[in-house]
């Protein structure tokens, strides 16, 4: 699959670029707009330009692990925020913050985490999709 | 009480697991059959506080009802999803050697799981928006299950089911709605004490109705179940053996929860409804399965005919008449899983389910006959076997209030199932083999994929047995949850945290 030089330079530079603010709105999410799921569809399109501009085997390796372990660590990271409070001693989902504040973030707590897992969790399954339908358009090329 | 919520989570938990083992499949059986183990111990240690102790409810996240989405446990919820872990379980092991490689690669596990935490949450879940997310979980795992391995049958099986599952998911969804415009909340327990204050509102007549469609779509109630006979003969046998016993009855389940607890207050008119609704889906279901020569296609008949029974229960709305329909439901799950489990073992022996290119299997092997006429009797519910007590149970219900059309309607379906089975039990194992089609084996059967076929329709069997001859035990478990059905005031209490 041939494409243009512009988009591969172009490319080089945007995605560390749009993953930067992929986390970025991960972190923004909880009291602004943003969060998890936005986050993680913006950090699959940085995946999927690099698929479009150097083919989906390039994109593949770049990502290195399989977006099925994206979607079951995204899954878990999530699951692990709820059991965090069974382990506590209180009810399922219940939510707990820092003391601490940190700079520029804010308090962390539990539902930041389910809000990682959910990054993961769309990221996964948006590249997952992608991959997969754009190999099939490889093959018939 | 985070032990209701354990039945959700733990299903979730293995197929996260079974994502990570993606690549491996042997991992993926073996990871399957342990987490259904552990949740069948843990739907028991459930039941028994929830016998022990009464209602249990969790306030997820601390967020106090009515505010925050509450899981609740009466005896039904805890009943139904000790027999959800039951099924689970068995078909955990009849899939060993069942299903083929192919869908195993795909992920027929971790769906099989998902589908698993679906029906669990529908059964344990105090909240109505959220029941409406449990049935969606439930419904896209099972419609990727229906349609796994993309044959040309699942795939138009899989369409009608999508279509009206899609439907009822609207009709929910509206009545969701309009339930939340009239009284401000979806909290069960809320809405129960919210409903009156509302008075004698044609709106909550049209809502139940909306609730009657939806719920009458899923559990396949007469008009709206032709998704049913057209799609569960097409996945393999472990898949529609799961679905048989539990897809439906989730369904019948909200009925009997959002007419117990929600929709009380014109009830005369909802009854009626509903015990008409009930007699035609009996009479249309047997006379559809009298028509079929496939044996799925019979079977799935039958499970219309037979949702009728426990619609029915609900419908006469006594105390006997409830617990009738949680009798029956217990039975049913059991007995009609079990079927479908020795319709698949038919088929793996003879390459087919038409009834007029099977026979002579009770030559060969007379045991399995044995084991297919425990639940097929009991279905037809001949005495000593569960079914005859289920029956019994709506039959007396019925006869008390004086309802005695409908109980003469539902002896004489009765019959005519004793007929559906007498057939599937003449053509595959009492008349001889075709000639074109002599060869029944187990050649391709090593010794332990054997056991593994045969372990769960025998452990459903002496079940059924069980349930028969310690009917006394279980309607008094029916009888109690009927009566916390029809007098609810400590569920609420319970779940609205006030004591």
């Amino acid at each position: 699959m041939r494409s243009s030089l512009i988009l591969c330079t172009a490319t080089r530079f945007l995605l560390p670029i749009i993953l930067m603010f992929s986390f970025f709105i991960l972190l923004r999410g909880h009291n602004e707009p943003g969060g998890g799921f936005i986050g993680g569809l913006v950090a699959a399109s940085a995946f999927a330009l690099y698929a479009i501009s150097h083919g989906v085997t390039y994109a593949q390796q770049l990502l290195k692990v399989n977006p099925i372990n994206l979607i079951a660590s995204g899954l878990i990271i999530a699951l692990s925020s709820g059991l965090f409070a069974v382990f506590n001693g209180s009810n399922f989902m219940q939510g707990y913050w820092s003391e601490f504040k940190f700079p520029v973030i804010g308090k962390i707590g539990t539902p930041l985490i389910f809000d990682i897992g959910v990054y993961f969790l769309v990221l996964g399954i948006a590249l997952l999709i992608i991959f997969s339908l754009a190999e099939e358009e490889e093959e018939i090329q | 009480m985070n032990l209701i919520v354990l039945p959700v989570i733990l299903p979730l938990l293995f197929a996260v697991i079974m994502l990570f083992a993606w690549k491996y499949i042997s991992l993926q059986r073996i990871l399957n059959l342990v987490g259904s183990l552990i949740l069948l111990i843990v739907s028991v240690l459930l039941f028994t506080t929830v016998l022990s102790d009464g209602v249990q409810s969790l306030h997820l996240g601390n967020w106090k009802a009515p505010f925050g989405i509450v899981f609740a446990a009466d005896i039904l919820s805890s009943v139904m999803v000790l027999i959800s872990s039951i099924i689970a379980f068995t078909t955990a092991l009849y899939s060993f050697s069942t299903i083929d490689n192919e869908r195993e690669s795909f992920g027929y596990y971790p769906l099989l799981n998902t589908l698993i935490m679906g029906i669990n949450g529908a059964f344990l879940t105090g909240d109505v928006f959220n029941l409406y997310v449990w049935f969606e979980v439930m419904l896209i795992s099972s419609f990727v299950l229906l349609v796994l391995g993309g044959t040309r049958n699942q795939l138009e099986g899989g369409i009608k089911y999508f279509t009206l599952n899609l439907i009822s998911s609207a009709f929910f969804l509206a009545a969701v709605g309009l339930l939340y415009g009239l009284t401000g909340t979806l909290n069960m327990a809320d809405l129960s004490e919210k409903i009156k204050l509302a008075g004698d509102n044609g709106l909550i007549t049209v809502i139940s109705i909306f609730f009657l469609i939806s719920f009458g779509i899923k559990s396949a109630v007469f008009p709206l179940y032709f998704w049913l006979p057209s799609s569960y003969h097409t996945p393999p046998s472990p898949v529609s053996a799961i679905f048989a016993g539990l897809l439906t009855k989730v369904g019948v389940y909200s009925l009997i929860r959002m007419f117990t607890l929600v929709f009380t207050v014109n009830s005369e008119f909802l009854t009626n409804i509903i015990l008409i609704v009930a007699v035609f889906t009996m009479v249309t279901g047997v006379f559809g399965a009298a028509s079929q020569n496939e044996i799925r296609k019979i079977l799935s008949f039958h499970i219309i005919s037979q949702i009728g029974y426990m619609i029915m229960g609900l419908g006469l709305y006594s105390v006997l008449g409830i617990a009738g329909a949680v009798f029956y439901l217990i039975h049913h799950i059991i007995v009609k899983t079990n079927l479908f489990f020795i319709g698949g073992l038919i088929q793996k022996l003879q390459g087919t389910y038409e009834l007029k290119k099977l026979g002579g299997l009770y030559k060969v092997y007379p045991i399995i006959g044995l084991l297919f006429l425990i639940p097929a009797l009991s279905l037809a519910g001949i005495p000593p076997l569960s079914g005859f007590w289920a029956k019994f149970l709506i039959v007396k219900a019925g006869l008390e209030l004086q309802e005695i059309l409908v109980v003469v309607i539902s002896l004489f379906v009765s019959l005519l199932t004793l007929f559906s089975m007498t057939k599937i039990w003449n053509e595959v194992f009492w008349k001889p083999a075709p000639k074109d089609n002599p060869e029944i084996s187990f050649k391709h059967f090593t010794l332990s994929k054997k056991i593994m076929i045969f372990s769960p329709i025998v452990f459903l069997a002496i079940l059924t047995v069980i349930i028969g001859f310690s009917v006394e035990e279980v309607f008094q478990i029916a009888n109690q949850s009927a009566n916390e059905l029809l007098n609810p005031i400590n569920y609420i209490n319970k779940v609205l945290g006030r004591f």
